[in-house]
């Protein structure tokens, strides 16, 4: 079955604050469609300081799902409302040590419930934002209904782009098949594009980079390209990695890889779109390579 | 303590004499049974009696109706391509919704493909509407496939009278009998079924062995082009080995199929007798009065599978589970859902299936262990209060779904 780690085992077998809680004046429910799981959390919020001074759960749910709302009462507690709310799904993740692909939406679920409890205690309502669908890339946990909005909003024609906007199908390549049925859907669905459809002539960028009117010197090539690079970092770090420019030699730009970045399987896509970039924003030809294959010095 | 396992619909142990039995042909008898030399003819006498084993448990009237493929799933791909493609005429298949998934994906990408496909619905306890499938019965079907008995529930489907009244119209009948062979006894010639799969590792074979019956005169196109072996009908060089295991499994089973009936039978009873006896909300699924022997599925209401499985499993006790979360699905098991089972019942179903090797200490063990289980869990779940279930426990608690 799924390979939890010691610590999901640890807080399924012995959860932490589980039942409820008597004088809970912050309390939300949701529920994972993906899962059929769903999880009450009960917070315990001192109204002066707007600390959580106590959580408990309930929950209806597999291992992971227990799992992720007991160490979600334990991140908690302690922490002001606004702090609280800074708790990313990925943090809960985190805090048992991960879960597996398949189960990452448990931790989803944690974090909704904190923020509709969180509404719940200040009155407001709380409303989701975001639908799941079916799993369709079990390397990166990406769903049938992210790949379907992308491929939507950025008029996707291949499999090679969805790869590029979501990483949906970047790993071991094994949902291809589900991501060319999303294609074939959306294609189907869409107002105009018959047999006269052109074509697939990469419409996600529209304009042609333009050149610059002159030649750059190095330094300004060196600014844009550290300017591109600033602007995919916080991509990358929300996945706990990270990019550094190592050397630029002609036509080709060496960066470090960094944090999970490193030996991750996505890196040649990774690698690849900082190279689109790099050619739109330098109008030219350009290669993105790994620092690991700089030329050794002599 | 010594491990309980009790999820023989899933796969079984390997009988220790069909071990014994296979254990020569990866050594002294490796030859190829195509071969012409001694090596080659004592494969070959082999497999003759193996099939002769396989024909026997079946009852099938030719030991040339055998033929040896990789598993089951094989077995099924094989007998609804071959009847599609051998009547290019007729463009329809007739299956049911608590198929296996075998059958229902292969089904799904067939109707992508064009064809038509109609499913039989089933009632609350997993029965089909024998008036709905004469309905759907004309010279537009191509097959019939109906599992013989259902792999979650242990359901029995009458298929016998359904390869007949498929047979009076002049169509094809397969099922599916992964389930049911060994189990209950089976006798093909006096019936009409046309095609019939099994997989080794249901009746305590290896895994990677199965059977596809297929009766003499039913009309069939290979899936697996190449080699002479099985009459042309699969080519690929014999798995000799677990050939040989699966006949010694089906004499086996046929010596057991008493016992099976009896006595696992009986252990099965004791069991869901004890659960049934000692914990509130929970309920069998399925045709209780007409299922196999071996299998028995309890819904324990308001709490969720994995997590009951996480906790057997700690305690030595091996069993499955309808839930979504075991599949990796969005929905829990599809045959729950078809039987309108609601989602806080299907979520927390548990399969115990049993086999001769179970006893009744094991089982006296499990009865002793479910209870405490599922009382942890409850203390757990929003649907439950220490009264028992919230009154109205839809109401007391309404998750906003994402």
């Amino acid at each position: 079955m799924w390979e939890y780690s010691d610590k999901v085992r640890e807080h399924f077998f012995q959860p932490r604050n589980s039942g409820p809680l008597e004088d809970a004046n912050g309390i939300g429910d949701v529920g994972s469609i993906q899962c059929g799981d769903a999880l009450r959390l009960m917070l315990k919020v001192e109204p002066e300081t707007d600390i959580i001074l106590d959580a408990h759960f309930q929950t209806f749910g597999c291992g992971s799902a227990i799992a992720s709302s007991s160490a979600l009462t334990e991140m908690v507690k302690g922490k002001t409302l606004d702090e609280a709310l800074k708790i990313s799904n990925q943090d809960i993740a985190d805090f048992l040590d991960g879960l597996p692909p398949e189960k990452m939406h448990c931790s989803v679920m944690g974090r909704e419930a904190l923020q509709a409890a969180i509404a719940n205690y200040r009155g407001e309502v709380w409303s989701d934002d975001h639908e799941e669908g079916a799993l369709i890339c079990k390397c990166f946990a990406i769903d049938a209904v992210m790949i379907e909005d992308v491929v939507t909003a950025n008029n996707l024609n291949t499999v090679e782009e969805v790869t590029f906007y979501t990483k949906a199908g970047g790993g071991c390549a094994s949902c291809h098949e589900g991501i060319e049925e999303i294609l074939a859907k959306v294609k189907a669905s869409r107002p105009g594009m018959g047999e006269t459809s052109p074509p697939a002539a990469c419409p996600a960028t529209p304009e042609a980079p333009k050149p610059p009117a002159k030649k750059l010197s190095i330094v300004e090539k060196i600014k844009k390209i550290e300017e591109v690079l600033e602007s995919v970092r916080p991509m990358l770090q929300r996945d706990h990695g990270d990019v550094e420019l190592a050397d630029v030699q002609g036509k080709k730009i060496y960066v470090h890889l960094k944090g999970a970045c490193s030996g991750c399987m996505m890196e040649a896509a990774t690698l690849g779109g900082i190279q689109q970039k790099m050619i739109e924003a330098l109008g030219e030809l350009v290669q993105v390579l790994p620092s690991s294959h700089m030329p050794v010095e002599a | 303590m010594e491990p309980i396992y009790l999820d023989n619909n899933a796969t079984t142990r390997c009988d220790p004499a069909v071990v014994e039995a296979m254990l020569p042909f990866f050594t002294e008898h490796f030859g190829n049974a195509s071969s012409i030399h001694a090596f080659g003819s004592e494969v070959g006498k082999a497999l003759k009696k193996a099939r002769g084993q396989v024909q026997a448990l079946l009852g099938a009237e030719h030991d040339s109706e055998i033929i040896f493929t990789s598993c089951g799933t094989e077995s099924d791909s094989t007998a609804i391509l071959s009847a599609l493609k051998a009547q290019p005429e007729r463009n329809t298949v007739i299956t049911t919704v608590v198929e296996h998934p075998a059958i229902l994906t292969l089904c799904d990408w067939l109707e992508k493909e064009g064809y038509i496909v109609h499913k039989l619905k089933v009632d609350k306890k997993g029965r089909i509407d024998i008036d709905e499938y004469k309905s759907l019965l004309n010279d537009r079907v191509a097959i019939v496939s109906v599992m013989w008995a259902n792999n979650e529930t242990g359901t029995i489907f009458p298929v016998e009278q359904m390869a007949e009244l498929a047979s009076a119209k002049g169509i094809m009948f397969h099922t599916d009998a992964v389930q049911a062979v060994g189990k209950i006894p089976i006798d093909l010639k006096n019936t009409k079924i046309d095609m019939l799969s099994l997989s080794g590792h249901k009746l305590h074979a290896p895994k990677g062995i199965g059977v596809l019956y297929l009766r003499r005169g039913c009309r069939f196109r290979p899936l697996l082009r190449g080699g002479h072996q099985e009459r042309g009908r699969r080519a690929g060089t014999e798995n000799s080995a677990s050939i040989v295991g699966l006949g010694v499994a089906c004499e086996l089973a046929m010596q057991h199929m008493a016992e099976e009936n009896t006595t696992v039978k009986a252990l099965r009873d004791r069991l869901e007798k004890g659960l049934l006896s000692q914990i509130t909300h929970c309920f069998p699924t399925g045709d209780v009065s007409n299922r196999l022997p071996n299998t028995c599925n309890i819904a324990f209401e308001y709490i969720e599978g994995e997590a009951i499985l996480l906790l057997l499993n700690k305690m030595g006790i091996a069993g499955s589970s309808g839930s979504a979360c075991t599949s990796g699905s969005l929905e829990p098991s599809h045959v729950m859902r078809a039987m309108g089972i609601p989602y806080t019942a299907a979520h927390g179903t548990i399969r115990f299936s049993l086999s001769r090797y179970n006893t009744e200490a094991e089982v006296d063990r499990v009865i002793e262990a479910v209870p405490p289980i599922i009382a942890q869990l409850r203390k757990l779940s929003p649907y439950w209060t220490d009264k028992g279930p919230a009154a109205s426990p839809e109401a007391a608690f309404a998750p906003t779904y994402a």
